[in-house]
């Protein structure tokens, strides 16, 4: 069952999508084939944190065989501490992302379904590809449905914005090819862990190796992404539906980062994260003050989503320890925390057919159960004590005082504006005096299936508050690269240092 | 000598010759107006039973026959299936995309076959001479097949346009066999390749080399020798474009690599840069025009000179890896090609009447099978991994890189980065939901047909096995390439030659 279990929650979306492909679009029937596709997927998912062995930290449930004879291509999949829990939220924003889209999708079932099952085997294969051939294939393979989907269900300008999402993340991931197949003709290896070895040894000569982890590192920043590559956020955020926007930013760029760029190349990422730290910072209180100006609410949370990653990324580039166990938590709470506002910024446009913020006000007496959600969960984004957010700030910004107060301080303002916009949305939308829009159209509260969605996420959030130590037990494990605090303090890059798998 | 009769070196082209002949007798005997569909399946069985025929060669021992003039070997059995399974698509294709009414049905089905015939022959061909009838034999079928909507004042001036340029650079090729002629005093290309590099005229050897490049070039459609391909893909009936985009370029390839790794590796330092400089120009120019199209066949055509530029760079590999990579190339983009011209057959109408990319718009809200197998098409000449399109890129860049042609490869990838922008526009214009005043909504799309169905069933099971287990594909291509490579002595070969063991 170990050996297999990976490659099963990898086929499980992916027979899913050819059976909705293949049954005929009837009534709520691809719809129900997806739900229960994503439910088994998240079932099989579960089977990953009970049986991992945290004692033994490194890769686990390992598969490896040959695919392509030449070049030498591996079918090699595994997790570990760092993978284990994105491979689980994926399996849950699967159900999630169905019962969004329920009623948001009435038309074209069958292309959504398939489409959106599609998008998460992508995503899977991401997290637990370790070829890193097989990595790209996936990677690659995320941007079509979801180009496909904003193209097809976009509010205004779909074609335009698929366009311009496709080719934001399709035309970087060039020079990552020309990068990896350059360190196969050096290594002869797309392994993850001979690279890991190879280049820590010094198989690839240090002046290409620069550019080359320029090029991994160029297109997961763009994925996350990192100021100034975010041009295609807003665009994506406010055109796409909603199940598919809620997966698109940040996972997947930054578990690469962590993985590949971090991983595989820890003296190049050393040297560039100061700039990376003050890309992060930057990203944080830009997205923070156009979170504070914008009027559609898509784009409102496109941009208080880039001040959170962002944060997410001083912690992945301030190479330490803790910044990298909170760096690893906060991209779940994230994930999480940002699933539950599109559901609920959804239902709202279901009720109201508009985004515009200013057309709202008032809700909270015609929708209680939807504002009492929505407070919570902006709760658990502004870092309140108790709830999820709290956790993940907390290890990344107090690993960042650690490195350098001013940086530290400047990221601690942007948690503060975040307060600021999401309190003031809330202000904006549930409270204050009852809108035109609130007063004529009647809209009913949150409807079963909708709450069957937000609880659970609410109660989450709750439980990730109160007991991290549940997840972080076992993201601890996640092997790190290079130690760096004593070649920082020495002040020389420890080119010579064999990769140690230090646990904490 | 060998003991095998000289008609199994040719059996695939003997059979398809009296196919064709069948079909014409039959056509003529045939009452005027009685329907000559059956003539169809036939001219497809016999194709098939040719395509058979040419698996079935593999198990002669490689070697040739007719005084050395046609050869059997892994690399043309590679070419004879392919051809046969191109021709095999286009037939069924045909059999539902012809109007009932169009006059000549039988002759399309006869010219069909005997292209076959002229471009097999073409790439099994060990002598000049018979590479020139092979090349004709497959020109003039295509050159009236160009022009077989003689209703529309588009098709024959296709079919002069293609008739006239085509004559042009076949007397090119001849000249350039004629020269070549004259510096070795023989026509039999492995005693050229023995005499070529000791003629005592080099000039003429050098410049037969031109002379013939011109030629081929133009048969494949390369800048800038392009000129023609657009005009006459607009012109020719859809399914006609689907086989002549692949068939006689796979042909005209196949001699390519005969041409430059078999007769004149000792050029090598003459026509890899004029290849590297065709190859950029073609892909670019190919690109850049694409992207200001906006019919669809038309755009098509530009892309097909793009692919072109693709496949060349290929030919900056060494030896037995550019000869597999073009050959794979070849093969990748076949199916994918013949696929979207299937498409564009039911989608665009046999007479083209939804000729512009504006018409394509929310197809796949009409029509979901069509519109997701499009965008599966274009997805694959993006080059999306898990498509036959990206492991032909794959290669051919992987080969290029070897071949020490690292700029090219770069070219190469920002140009599929340009590429993908119209690709994309055709794919999301399918995608779009349409507005209900579009012109495209209200005409009908013809039901989709068995043959058709066949067809494409086909062309997307050969896109997605390239794409996903390519070993197969790959391992035949690189066996036929080491047939080329080192040029073996005619007709005395072991049979054991045809089982070397490729190199990883």
């Amino acid at each position: 069952m170990d050996s297999m279990i990976l490659t099963l929650i990898l086929l499980a979306p992916l027979a899913g999508a050819i059976l909705v492909a293949l049954l005929p679009d009837r009534s709520k029937l691809p719809a129900w084939l997806a739900l229960i596709s994503t439910l088994v997927t998240f079932g099989l998912a579960l089977h990953l944190p009970a049986h991992y062995d945290a004692a033994h930290p490194g890769f686990q449930f390992v598969v490896n065989k040959p695919w392509i004879e030449n070049p030498a291509i591996f079918y090699h999949v595994g997790v570990d501490g760092l993978s284990l829990w994105l491979v689980v939220l994926v399996g849950l924003l699967g159900p999630i992302g169905v019962l969004a889209s329920w009623k948001a999708i009435q038309r074209r079932e069958k292309v959504y379904y398939s489409l959106f099952l599609v998008q998460q085997t992508a995503m899977l294969g991401v997290f637990i590809s370790l070829d890193l051939m097989v990595y790209y294939g996936f990677w690659e393979l995320s941007l079509v449905p979801m180009a496909i989907l904003i193209a097809m269900y976009g509010r205004k300008n779909g074609p335009a914005a698929a366009t311009k999402f496709f080719l934001f993340t399709f035309i970087p991931s060039a020079p990552l090819l020309v990068a990896i197949l350059y360190l196969y003709s050096r290594t002869g290896s797309f392994q993850f862990p001979d690279l890991r070895t190879d280049i820590a040894v010094g198989a690839v000569p240090a002046g290409a190796l620069f550019w080359v982890a320029l090029a991994f590192l160029f297109a997961f920043a763009v994925k996350v992404p990192v100021f100034p590559l975010h041009g295609w956020l807003a665009d994506t955020f406010s055109e796409a539906p909603v199940a598919m926007a809620m997966v698109v930013a940040g996972k997947l760029g930054l578990y690469s980062m962590l993985r590949f760029h971090v991983g595989l190349f820890p003296v190049q990422a050393h040297n560039i994260a100061p700039l990376l730290i003050a890309l992060g910072v930057i990203g944080i209180l830009y997205g923070a003050c156009l979170a504070l100006v914008q009027r559609d609410y898509w784009r409102f949370l496109a941009f208080a989503a880039m001040s959170h990653l962002g944060l997410i990324t001083v912690g992945v580039y301030g190479f330490t320890l803790t910044g990298w166990t909170g760096a690893t938590y906060q991209i779940l709470n994230n994930e999480l925390i940002d699933a539950a506002l599109f559901v609920l910024l959804g239902a709202l446009e279901i009720r109201y057919a508009t985004s515009q913020i200013a057309a709202y006000g008032g809700l909270a007496n015609r929708v209680p159960r939807l504002a009492t959600l929505f407070v919570i969960v902006s709760l658990a984004m502004i870092g309140l004590p108790m709830l999820n957010g709290f956790i993940g700030e907390f290890l990344i910004l107090s690993s960042t005082f650690t490195i350098s107060h001013s940086w530290a301080i400047a990221a601690t303002v942007g948690v503060i504006l975040s307060a600021a916009y999401m309190l003031w949305m809330i202000q904006r939308v549930f409270y204050g005096t009852e809108s035109k829009l609130a007063a004529e159209s009647p809209a009913t509260d949150l409807r079963l299936s909708e709450q069957l969605v937000l609880w659970p996420i609410a109660v989450l959030l709750l439980i990730m508050g109160v007991a991290p130590n549940l997840w972080l037990r076992t993201i601890e494990t996640a092997p790190k690269p290079i130690v760096l605090q004593q070649a920082r303090s020495a002040d020389q890059p420890a080119v010579t240092s064999v990769p140690m798998e230090v646990q904490r | 000598m060998n003991s095998i009769p000289d008609i199994y070196r040719i059996l695939p082209e003997v059979i398809l010759t009296i196919t064709g002949v069948l079909v014409m007798l039959i056509d003529a005997s045939l009452a005027p107006l009685t329907s000559r569909r059956t003539l169809g399946w036939f001219a497809t069985i016999g194709t098939g039973v040719a395509y058979l025929a040419s698996v079935w060669q593999l198990s002669l021992p490689m070697g040739t026959g007719y005084s050395g003039t046609v050869e059997t070997s892994p690399f043309t059995v590679f070419f004879h299936v392919l051809i046969c399974g191109i021709v095999i698509v286009t037939l069924l294709l045909s059999l539902d995309a012809l109007p009932e009414d169009s006059h000549h049905q039988g002759e399309y089905y006869a010219l069909m076959v005997f292209g076959a015939v002229g471009m097999c022959l073409l790439t099994a061909a060990t002598e000049l001479l018979v590479v020139f009838i092979g090349l004709e034999i497959s020109s003039i079928s295509t050159y009236i097949l160009a022009g077989y909507r003689k209703q529309t004042g588009k098709g024959p001036e296709a079919a002069i346009k293609y008739f006239l340029l085509g004559s042009f650079a076949t007397a090119f090729l001849l000249y350039g066999i004629a020269m070549v002629f004259g510096a070795t005093g023989t026509t039999s290309i492995y005693d050229i390749a023995r005499q070529a590099a000791t003629a005592q005229n080099q000039l003429l050897v050098e410049g037969a080399l031109a002379m013939m490049l011109v030629g081929i070039l133009f048969k494949v459609s390369a800048a800038p020798f392009h000129v023609w391909t657009p005009d006459v893909y607009e012109g020719a009936p859809s399914p006609v474009v689907a086989l002549m985009s692949t068939g006689p370029k796979a042909a005209a390839f196949a001699f390519l690599l005969r041409l430059l790794y078999e007769m004149f590796p000792h050029l090598r330092h003459l026509w890899s840069p004029v290849l590297w400089v065709v190859a950029v120009l073609s892909m670019t120019i190919g690109n850049l025009a694409a992207l200001r199209q906006q019919n669809v066949k038309r755009m098509l055509a530009y892309s097909a000179i793009a692919h072109a530029g693709y496949l060349l760079a290929a030919f900056a590999g060494f030896g037995s890896t550019g000869i597999a990579a073009a050959t794979f190339y070849t093969a990748a983009y076949a199916a994918m090609n013949v696929g979207i011209f299937a498409l564009v057959t039911i989608a665009g109408g046999y007479n083209d009447e939804r000729p512009l990319i504006a018409d394509y718009k929310g197809l796949i809200y009409r029509s979901p099978l069509l519109g997701s197998l499009i965008i599966f098409f274009l997805i694959s000449l993006i080059g999306i991994p898990f498509t036959g399109g990206f492991f032909g890129k794959f290669y051919s860049f992987t080969a290029a890189v070897g071949g020490g042609a690292v700029i090219l490869a770069v070219i190469g990838l920002l140009n599929s980065g340009l590429a993908a922008a119209y690709y994309l526009r055709l794919a999301f214009a399918v995608a779009q939901r349409p507005d209900e005043e579009d012109r495209a909504v209200r005409t009908p799309i013809a039901p989709i047909g068995l043959g058709i169905i066949t067809a494409l069933a086909l062309a997307t099971i050969a896109t997605l096995a390239l794409g996903i287990v390519p070993g197969g594909a790959l391992h035949a291509a690189e066996t036929g390439a080491h047939t080329l490579q080192p040029s073996p002595a005619p007709a005395s070969v072991p049979a054991e030659v045809t089982v070397i063991q490729t190199t990883p």
